[in-house]
This record gives structure tokens, C-alpha cells and sequence, in this order.
């Protein structure tokens, strides 16, 4: 059964050894190149299975892989039961959203403190289930410690909660819980601020 | 009702005419062509003020229409470059108070929304926003409309135009590349750069740049092309994915290529999406844009004295409060 049609890949609920798991597929896509296209689809599976097996070796909350078919372009895995954040956040009541934000932040501190970047963390792409934050789409994610690149992963979560919620505060939220488990984020912190800068038509700078 | 609209954010200067229809009655531009090099602000605005007064006399011939019969003025407030802008604005001050028409300033990105919506008739769009200084993949939510995913450096045609430089080719470069593009035969591996919903060119321009001597330009051309635009397309359907749009709409320079226009309309017939392009005319930075704009933000209730004019370099989409929305709803 097809859950849903990412930007990339199918997601389907399938039956697998007696077990409903989740088969993530990367699904060409006809308008690019196939040089660029099959490029893409291998290196995105390969990577996705590599983070997710470290990062749920790490302690975050992942589904379990368990299968990978790089030839397919798919993943098989574990069918995580649960709302995405970005359909429930809206009807929280404050206190319930500043919980959760801290918690998200607290996870990506956890990521990222073991060399791990996600590349792509949107409320769509953050799911909850049994009371623990789960990450999925691993697909743009990398290994880096470098302060720039974990400034560009949250920078991507600020833009996606400006875009996409009302509520202006889960951002800061996210950061609360994020210093608190990361230690000094004084640096990463700056990072964010300097990358909004380079955006263009930013309140900070001046011209183009 | 009868809108004047004057685009003056970059290269091109426009005067446009349109009615409460979406009709355009008319639409003449303008574009300062530098004899090299890229686009340098003072000299572009020079070219604007001196042919600002024969491009709104052209604009009112080709409507039928005379001056007095005008019950708006629009004029692009931002962003863009400033000498431009401001060029564009002292036109549209004057004019509006020579004929006691209310004036209006309009963000130009929203501006090749709108034009895009009503002349196509698409209503709930995502709109791909691509010209020389933008790149940005643009929709309605929560109220506004926001930036989903945009350029980390350069604008795409900025990056096009920067590399056609560097083979020799006059501004802009972009036609001559696509056409280029179109007897390139192999494919040359090129950095891949997309975060999230996110693009960066410059990287890809550098990787570009340090094989013109080692391979054909058009095979450069074709790899430069077919990689950016796949980034773009990319970006766009992340975009479509995450908003759960089901409308893709083009505009900017850069959408006239013919090539992105097949990649965009793939893209969204595998979605079961529907894809709609405006005509060149109405791609470009244009006056029309700027008046339907303006008018449909004086039907909204929005209100500008001589002292809010003042033009905003940096202004972004979600810094307006979209007032008209009740009068495009219903419209439709």
C-alpha cells in the first residue's frame, strides 16, 4: 500500500517476513539524466542506510533497517507508528510545544555530537511515536562535525518552522533543548546567524 | 479600473497597463544591455530615467488608452538593485500625483506571482522563481507568502550569465548557453549541490569554470544546464511534497528556457500536478506584473501615502501582509 509519494521516494506499507515494515523506494526521475539520476538514487540509498544504522547505534531514535537494496534503490524498514510532528504541532497547547521542541533540539544536539548531520530536518520529517521523537529521511544527511554544516542543518529546521507554523517560538525552543545537551553551541549558534546573513534580501545585510 | 504599473528592479525598465480583469492592455520593456561585463547599478538606472518617459508614452499608445483614463499607479518598491529602484519610484511619485491616483508599491517576486496566477488561471500555486538575482521556490501559508527553498549563493541566471562570461558570450548568456546546451552530447560530472529544500550554484560555476579548457563549451554548457535545473527541479518538488501544493507555476528570465520548462512539466505530471508557464512576455521583468499587483492590492484595502514609498533593497515576500487574498477568492 502506497503511505506516500515523497519528493524522492515511495513510501509503501508492505508485508515482509510476516511483518509490516515500511519500503522506502527511490523512484527515478525522468527529468534528469540517468548519469545523474542513478547517481543520485545509489549514493542517497547507501548513505540513508549508513546514517540510520549509526545514529540508532547512537542512541537517536530511528526505524531499524532492515533490509537494503542498493540495486532496487530501496530500504526496508521498521514501521514507526505515529503522527509527524508537523501534523500535530499546531494543536498543541503551549506547554505541550515547548516540550516537544526541547526534545527535538535535545535529539539533534544528540545527532550531531556524534558527527552526524541530517540535511533535511523539516517538522515533515520528524515523527512521534511512543513518546520519543523519531527521524526519518535520511536522504541528504552526512558525517561532519564541522560547526558550518550543523549551523546549516538547524538553519534549515528555523526556516521550515517560519514557513510552515504560526507558533514563533519553537525555534528557540528547539535551541534550549539543543544547548542543553550539545554543551558550547555559542559557535553554532553564530553560524546560523551568519548563513540567515547570506541569504539574499536578509534584514542584515545591505544591497545584494 | 485602469493600473499603471512601472518595473524598475534591474536590468529591464517596463510600463505596463492593465484592467480589474487581469487583462493586459499593454506591456513595453526596456533592458539595459551593459557592453561588458554584468550589470552595473548606476548606469542601469541612467538607462531607466532616460527611457522612462517614452516607454510609458508607448505603453499608453498601445492600450488606447490616455493618461487621464489611469486610476493607479504601481511601481516596483523592492527588491532589486537601489539606483534602479529608485529610479523607477521617483517615475511613479510624479505620476501619480500629476494625476491624484493613489500609488502603490509592489514586491516584484510577488508581482511574477500573480501575473502568473491570473494568466494562467492556477490558483494555489508553487511558484519557481528564477531570474538573473533570484532563485527561489515561493507558495502561500499560514497567511503569507513564504520562501520555501532559495539559492545559498547565486541566482541561477547569475550563475548561467557569469559562465557564459567566462566563454566570451555577451549578457544575458542564458539564451545563447540554452542553445549551446542543444548540441552537447556528453555529460560532464558536475558537483551536485542541494540542502534540503536549499540550492547553491557557486560551487557548481568553480567546477564549471576550471574545465573550459578541457572540454567542449557545448558539452559544458549541456552538463552546467542539465545539472542546475535538475537541482531546481529537485528543490521544487521537495517543496510541493512538503506544502502539498498540487500547482507548479514558472516565472522569471530564466524560465523562458525551454529546457527547464520540459523538466519542471516531467516533474509534475509524475506528481499528477499541474504545470503552468506564463509566456515570455510576461516571464520577464515586466510593467504588467507590477499593476496587476497594485490593483489587486488597492481592491484588498491596502493604502500607500508618498512617505511609504520609500524603496526596500531587501525586501522579502513574507514581509507583506497579503490583504487581496478575499479578492482573488472571489474571483474565482
Amino acid at each position: 500500500m502506497l503511505l506516500r509519494q515523497g519528493a524522492e521516494a515511495e513510501i509503501h506499507l508492505i508485508s515482509w517476513m510476516e511483518k509490516k515494515v515500511i519500503q522506502k523506494r527511490r523512484i527515478t526521475k525522468t527529468y534528469r539524466l540517468t548519469e545523474i539520476d542513478d547517481r543520485l538514487r545509489k549514493s542517497r540509498t547507501k548513505k540513508e542506510a549508513q546514517l540510520m544504522m549509526d545514529a540508532r547505534r547512537s542512541g537517536i531514535s530511528v526505524p531499524i533497517i532492515y533490509d537494503v537494496d542498493i540495486h532496487q534503490y530501496q530500504i526496508i524498514m521498521e514501521y514507526v507508528d505515529g503522527p509527524r510532528v508537523k501534523d500535530v504541532l499546531d494543536d498543541m497547547t503551549a506547554d505541550e510545544q515547548k516540550s516537544l521542541c526541547c526534545t527535538i533540539g535535545t535529539e539533534i544536539a544528540k545527532l550531531h555530537r556524534y558527527g552526524l548531520i541530517h540535511g533535511d530536518i523539516t517538522t515533515s520529517n520528524l515523527m512521534l511515536s511512543h513518546d520519543r521523537v523519531y527521524f526519518i529521511d535520511f536522504g541528504l544527511g552526512d558525517k561532519c562535525c564541522e560547526d558550518e554544516v550543523r549551523g546549516v542543518d538547524l538553519h534549515l529546521l528555523m526556516e521550515a518552522f517560519r514557513a510552515t507554523h504560526p507558533t514563533p517560538q519553537c525555534f528557540e525552543w528547539v535551541m534550549q533543548g539543543y544547548r542543553k545537551t550539545f554543551g558550547d553551541a555559542s559557535m553554532i549558534e553564530k553560524k546560523i546567524e551568519d548563513i540567515g546573513k547570506r541569504g539574499r534580501y536578509t534584514r542584515g545585510n545591505i544591497g545584494q | 479600473m485602469l493600473c499603471l504599473g512601472i518595473e524598475g528592479t534591474a536590468h529591464t525598465v517596463g510600463v505596463g497597463i492593465v484592467d480589474e480583469q487581469g487583462s493586459v492592455l499593454s506591456n513595453i520593456i526596456k533592458m539595459y544591455r551593459p557592453a561588458t561585463g554584468g550589470i552595473h547599478p548606476r548606469e542601469a538606472a541612467n538607462h531607466h530615467a532616460a527611457h522612462i518617459a517614452s516607454v510609458i508614452k508607448k505603453a499608453l499608445t498601445q492600450s488606447g488608452k490616455k493618461m487621464t483614463d489611469i486610476d493607479l499607479v504601481g511601481f516596483s518598491i523592492g527588491p532589486g538593485l537601489g539606483p534602479c529602484l529608485r529610479t523607477a519610484a521617483t517615475a511613479a511619485r510624479a505620476l501619480a500625483l500629476s494625476l491624484h491616483v493613489p500609488l502603490m508599491g509592489v514586491n516584484h517576486c510577488i508581482a511574477h506571482l500573480e501575473i502568473g496566477k491570473v494568466i494562467t488561471k492556477a490558483s494555489d500555486v508553487v511558484l519557481v522563481y528564477v531570474s538573473g538575482g533570484n532563485t527561489q521556490i515561493i507558495a502561500f501559508s499560514n497567511g503569507k507568502y513564504r520562501v520555501f527553498g532559495e539559492t545559498l549563493d547565486i541566482g541561477i541566471g547569475n550563475c548561467l550569465d557569469k559562465f557564459g562570461r567566462m566563454l566570451g558570450l555577451p549578457f544575458p548568456s542564458g539564451p545563447v548557453i540554452e542553445k549551446m546546451a542543444k548540441t552537447g552530447e556528453k555529460y560532464i560530472h558536475l558537483p551536485y549541490s542541494v540542502k534540503g529544500m536549499d540550492v547553491a550554484f557557486s560551487g557548481i560555476l568553480t567546477a564549471a569554470k576550471n574545465l573550459i579548457e578541457k572540454e567542449k563549451p557545448e558539452d559544458l554548457c549541456y552538463s552546467l544546464q542539465e545539472t542546475c535545473f535538475a537541482m531546481l527541479t529537485e528543490v521544487t518538488e521537495r517543496a510541493m511534497a512538503h506544502t502539498e501544493k498540487k500547482e507548479v507555476l514558472l516565472g522569471g528570465g530564466v524560465a523562458c528556457n525551454k529546457r527547464l520548462q520540459e523538466m519542471i512539466t516531467l516533474m509534475a505530471r509524475a506528481r499528477n500536478a499541474h504545470f503552468f508557464c506564463p509566456p515570455p512576455d510576461l516571464l520577464v521583468d515586466n510593467g504588467a506584473m507590477i499593476a496587476w499587483t497594485a490593483l489587486l492590492m488597492h481592491q484588498g484595502g491596502c493604502q500607500m501615502g508618498i512617505k511609504d514609498t520609500e524603496v526596500r533593497q531587501n525586501f522579502r515576500v513574507d514581509e507583506v501582509e497579503v490583504m487581496w487574498k478575499d479578492v482573488i477568492t472571489a474571483r474565482s
